[in-house]
């Protein structure tokens, strides 16, 4: 019987040479994650419980990147509990501010993630790396404290489901309506404990960038992974970034065993936008009509990539963010950072009226720096719109692409890119 | 192990942001996160429960962030078991590895919101005392029975045979 690339890479970390859907294992890790939120839960349990070493220092990655720069004192303590444990045990893998990004953005672009690793991350969306073709999922705070002891997580091995997703995408088509599509038609729990393995030829012509955006909402699906079969875009990646590549083809077996198979033809898609208040709660755009703005966010660990700024950039150059609305634009890392101010494509922000915030989680989880208040309306490119996400529980949050999300910054109402763009 | 408590109900889809808002998350005391476990939906709740009691809910209980501080919340409100139709797959696994009670049954309309719940965790036996109704729950895998016997993730991994 075959296997899928999720149960390759778990058969790769643990003693056994057979396992199948249900199994529980005990699995070596290759890196573990923790930020400024969960790593000190993580941190107070290791060292209540007289751990003394950790397993590796170069298998731990912590990164401040929800509260920072540090809303608030008490956040500002947050950081610093990683700052102190990360020299006690000497962690190659800290980063402080300035060298810091969203962590799901930092760690690939550094080359720390590769095909075919198994990684564990206290933050849902670990499940990111999965674009990568590695197994990569988000875990609890003591998972994290554990690991860092033992070096293995327990696990039970998912069952998974295959997306196939066929035809030409429209121009503005990404990655993030692929996944909003997914996640209306499957629901947040329809991919509850499983894998969400995405393939196709649509899947094939997508960016990195893309991959990861629909990685990443894996987990809005209730999923415990997301995965796609490493290819020549994936290795050009990995080969920018210099990962360490250990593997040099990883493929599902013909014969794998899938619980579902889903096909979509995706030729007719339109921009996808998620309603308040659940992920799932997906419409075509140009259903929403008179959804008048308050406040709009590019960014997140979702689409606040290079390629998304760049297609943000695109729609709002020479043109002006209405007056009724708030743009805000995250850079994911001080890298993309960079690079989008040496292509010029925050000058194109701010002319057109945006501002631009250092990287950070902020107001995705309503940490900071653009909270909602009562009765606001924001549209994100974000991965959650649950009920208060943002800041009051009185507010609504709509999440959709980040060319969607810039054109409706323009017409201040949700809208159709083509509505801006003629 | 037996409880005996007042139910709290709740629906589908109760997410992380719902059990403890990101605000919040800038404490890791399990009595001060208590004090604002479900405020968001539901900001009378902290002032109805008393120790002991129960939440039920519908599907995908805990779903959103990882966020551990949301069964620690939650046993820090005075809670001391979930019962659900299903539980999202990190909210589970943080409640089994920090020792918070969680059973799984089909369906929880049954009980309503007030109920009087005695639940004989090892058995998996829920009896609703308010309408005389009782519900079966599967026994939890060896695995996971190993940890919540050891007392939790941290004690399992402190026994040297599971350490490397």
């Amino acid at each position: 019987m075959g296997y899928t690339i999720t149960e390759k890479i778990l058969l790769n970390h643990i003693n056994v040479d057979k396992i199948s859907p249900g199994n529980f294992i005990k699995a070596n890790v290759d890196l573990t994650l923790g930020n400024d939120i969960t790593a000190p839960i993580a941190i107070k349990e290791f060292e209540a419980a007289g751990f003394e070493k950790v397993f590796d220092n170069e298998k731990i990655a912590l990164v401040p990147d929800h509260f920072v720069p540090a809303k608030d004192a008490v956040s500002s303590n947050q950081a610093k509990i990683l700052n102190i444990f990360s020299k006690k045990h000497n962690i190659k893998h800290f980063f402080e501010l300035g060298c810091m990004g969203i962590e799901h953005a930092l760690l690939p672009e550094l080359g720390l993630v590769s095909v075919g690793d198994l990684i564990i991350g206290a933050d849902s969306h670990t499940c990111t790396y999965g674009a990568l073709g590695a197994f990569s999922i988000g875990i609890g705070s003591t998972d994290l404290a554990c690991a860092w002891a033992s070096g293995w997580v327990w696990l039970k091995v998912p069952e998974t489901i295959k997306f196939i997703y066929k035809g030409r995408l429209d121009k503005w088509i990404s990655g993030k309506d692929l996944i909003l599509y997914t996640i209306g038609d499957i629901g947040v729990d329809g991919a509850l404990y499983k894998t969400m393995e995405f393939s196709g030829e649509v899947i094939k012509g997508l960016s990195m960038d893309d991959r990861f955006s629909m990685c990443n909402m894996a987990i809005e699906a209730g999923a415990k992974n997301g995965i796609i079969e490493p290819d020549a875009v994936t290795f050009k990646y990995l080969r920018e970034v210099k990962a360490n590549i250990k593997i040099k083809e990883l493929m599902s077996d013909k014969d794998a065993k899938y619980v579902k198979i889903k096909e979509y033809d995706v030729s007719t898609l339109e921009p996808q936008v998620s309603c308040p208040h659940l992920p799932s709660n997906v419409k075509p755009v140009s259903n929403l009509k008179d959804i008048n703005l308050d406040q709009v966010v590019i960014g997140s660990c979702t689409n606040g990539r290079i390629s998304d700024l760049r297609i943000a950039a695109k729609i709002l150059k020479g043109r002006k963010v209405n007056s009724r609305v708030r743009l805000i634009i995250f850079p994911a890392t001080q890298k993309i950072y960079l690079e989008a101010i040496k292509e010029g494509l925050i000058e194109i922000f701010i002319q057109a009226g945006a501002v631009i915030s250092t990287p950070t989680c902020g107001p995705c989880l309503g940490g900071h720096s653009g909270i909602l208040t009562k009765g606001e309306v924001a549209l994100a490119t974000t991965n959650r719109n649950f009920i208060g996400r943002m800041g009051s529980p009185e507010s609504f949050v709509y999440l959709s692409s980040p060319a969607v999300a810039a054109a409706s910054s323009i017409l201040g109402r949700i809208t159709h890119p083509d509505e801006v763009v003629k | 192990m037996i409880f005996r408590g007042n139910v709290h109900k709740f629906g589908d889809d109760i997410n992380t942001d719902d059990i403890i808002a990101a605000k919040y998350l800038v404490s890791t005391d399990a009595q001060e996160l208590g004090s604002h476990c479900m405020e968001t939906i539901a900001r009378d709740f902290v002032k109805k429960v008393k120790k002991g009691d129960i939440i039920v809910a519908g599907k995908n209980f805990g779903c959103g962030s990882s966020r551990e501080h949301a069964p620690i919340a939650i046993k820090g409100s005075g809670i001391v078991c979930v019962v659900a139709e299903s539980f999202a797959r990190i909210f589970f696994r943080n409640a089994i590895n920090i020792g918070l009670a969680i059973i799984e049954i089909k369906d929880t309309s049954e009980i309503k919101d007030g109920d009087i719940l005695e639940i004989i965790l090892d058995k998996g036996i829920i009896k609703d005392l308010s309408n005389n109704k009782s519900f079966n729950s599967g026994n939890f895998p060896e695995f996971m029975q190993e940890i919540i016997n050891a007392g939790g993730l941290i004690k399992y991994v402190q026994n040297s045979s599971n350490t490397r």
